[in-house]
């Protein structure tokens, strides 16, 4: 019996809960369909986030894309037919694009397996996310290289910890309704790896607790800085992370197993803790740094 | 004095073809670059690491080139004498910062323009003890007490603990800056 999946017009770290709420009534090697025929709008968190989805399948889902051919213009451009053809059966045509460069796209879903590639994503994004930060943000350059610090630790993880490769996208925004109108960029770094709870399991620095569970195993590691490594600096990229996010206003959001957890912003309304979610392996990690504010 | 240029060991002797020092198996490659130059230096040897030619550092490079580098010259209690970072701007300091106070390190910091700065964990006290001897130049404890009104043996006791912590040196009977690379 194959089930469909259909993704919710609006794709986004919060919307993608519908789509996990409905996998998780499916058997692992049940034959899923995945509808973004009616999706509109794609963050890039969905966008990685449904590439990850197709790695936790092992039997090959079909994707139908979105019929609006603007919107599967900017999931091309993105790069995710490109990624999703070799996860997916892949519904009709999809166009191909020749470039990126013009659009506010900073990095298109790139993927994350080795080492190298965090030197690659960081070479290739340095010059324009540095332009875009200091002219289109009004940020300083400070916060442009923590910018880039940023982008690299979060990919290290997926290298460090996931124990499979994942995928990384960072994007320009208008936020109309947060922000008030204000641009915000966007990094979204997804894998469907061994998530945050298993990698501390591994490794006798995971705290003694009878609330052991992916909330806390999240708080553990993403609040208290631990890693499943022994050694004494280990844990110090995602608490560098949470600093640079805290001094430019960002949002940090991190999800793993059941649990989400967000250092949350004023101008945001999200919740620090969500635990009883439908169950998704890996770990997906936004990073939203706002345009300076004029005040 | 020893100048060791970094995005040298990075590109040539470490041999990846990166402009950056990102990962923590970056880091980890140039580190060991480092240490077997440092290996071969005198014991009163100045050793300056030249960051000129690097772009951007990352914090888990920077807690293996920079804190893990730190926390095994003070472990062994090996040579060189003293350590200064040259050619540093802000896309490296936020990583060094981060990194030295999580560890409680310091060190000694030129910037590309030649000023001077002691980052890391450091008391108020010694930070000022620091900046008059860096000011001043190589510096007798009497004269340092007289100028600042403390007592002498406060002072030595802070000046003892800069020394130990390669963030001064001794010059005969007086403490000295680090020196500046040539």
């Amino acid at each position: 019996m194959t089930a469909v999946i259909t993704v919710p017009s609006s794709l986004d770290d919060l919307s993608f809960e519908l789509v996990l709420e409905q996998l998780a009534a499916q058997p692992v090697d049940a034959k899923v369909i995945v509808d973004a025929r009616h999706c509109t709008f794609a963050s890039p968190y969905g966008l990685t986030a449904l590439l990850t989805l197709a790695q936790t399948r092992s039997e090959r889902p079909t994707f139908l894309p979105p019929e609006d051919q603007d919107k599967v213009t900017y999931w091309a451009r993105a790069g995710f037919f490109r990624h999703a053809e070799e996860l997916y059966d892949v519904q009709g045509t999809v166009p191909r694009p020749r470039t990126t460069r013009e659009s506010d796209v900073l990095l298109e879903l790139t993927p994350v397996v080795k080492s190298d590639d965090v030197h690659t994503v960081v070479e290739r994004i340095k010059d324009k996310a540095t332009h875009i930060l200091t002219n289109r943000l009004h940020l300083i350059s400070r916060a442009t290289m923590g910018f880039t610090m940023a982008l690299s630790e979060a990919c290290q993880n997926i290298v460090e910890h996931a124990g499979r490769g994942g995928w990384v996208m960072v994007q320009v925004y208008q936020y109309r309704k947060r922000l008030g109108g204000r641009l915000a960029v966007v990094i979204a770094v997804c894998d469907a790896g061994v998530g945050f709870r298993r990698s501390l399991e591994s490794s006798p620095r995971r705290p003694l607790t009878d609330r052991w569970d992916d909330g806390f195993a999240l708080e553990t590691a993403v609040v208290n800085g631990v890693s499943r490594y022994s050694d004494a600096g280990r844990g110090q990229g995602l608490k560098g992370i949470r600093g640079y996010v805290h001094r430019w206003d960002g949002k940090l959001s991190v999800r793993s197993g059941t649990a989400r957890i967000a250092l949350v912003p004023p101008w945001d309304d999200d919740v620090p803790r969500r635990d009883n979610l439908a169950p998704f392996a890996g770990a997906q990690l936004q990073i939203t740094i706002p345009e300076k504010s004029a005040a | 004095m020893t100048r060791i240029d970094v995005g040298s060991v990075l590109r040539v002797s470490a041999n990846l073809p990166y402009a950056n020092l990102l990962t923590r198996s970056t880091g980890a490659a140039v580190r060991r670059c480092i240490e077997a130059e440092i290996a071969s230096v005198g014991a009163e040897d100045v050793v300056t690491l030249d960051f000129t030619h690097i772009g951007m550092m990352d914090y888990s490079c920077a807690d293996e080139v920079v804190a893990k580098l730190l926390l095994d010259l003070a472990r062994r209690g090996a040579r060189p004498s003293s350590l200064v970072f040259h050619g540093i701007t802000d896309a490296h300091l936020e990583a060094i910062e981060d990194v030295l106070l999580h560890h409680g390190l310091a060190l000694v910091v030129h910037f590309a323009d030649g000023a001077a700065r002691l980052v890391g964990a450091v008391s108020d006290d010694e930070r000022v003890i620091w900046q008059l001897v860096h000011t001043r130049g190589s510096t007798h404890v009497d004269d340092l007490a007289r100028e600042i009104e403390r007592e002498a043996s406060e002072l030595t006791l802070v000046l003892e603990a800069l020394l130990n912590r390669r963030l001064l040196r001794r010059d005969g009977p007086t403490f000295a800056p680090i020196g500046a690379v040539s």
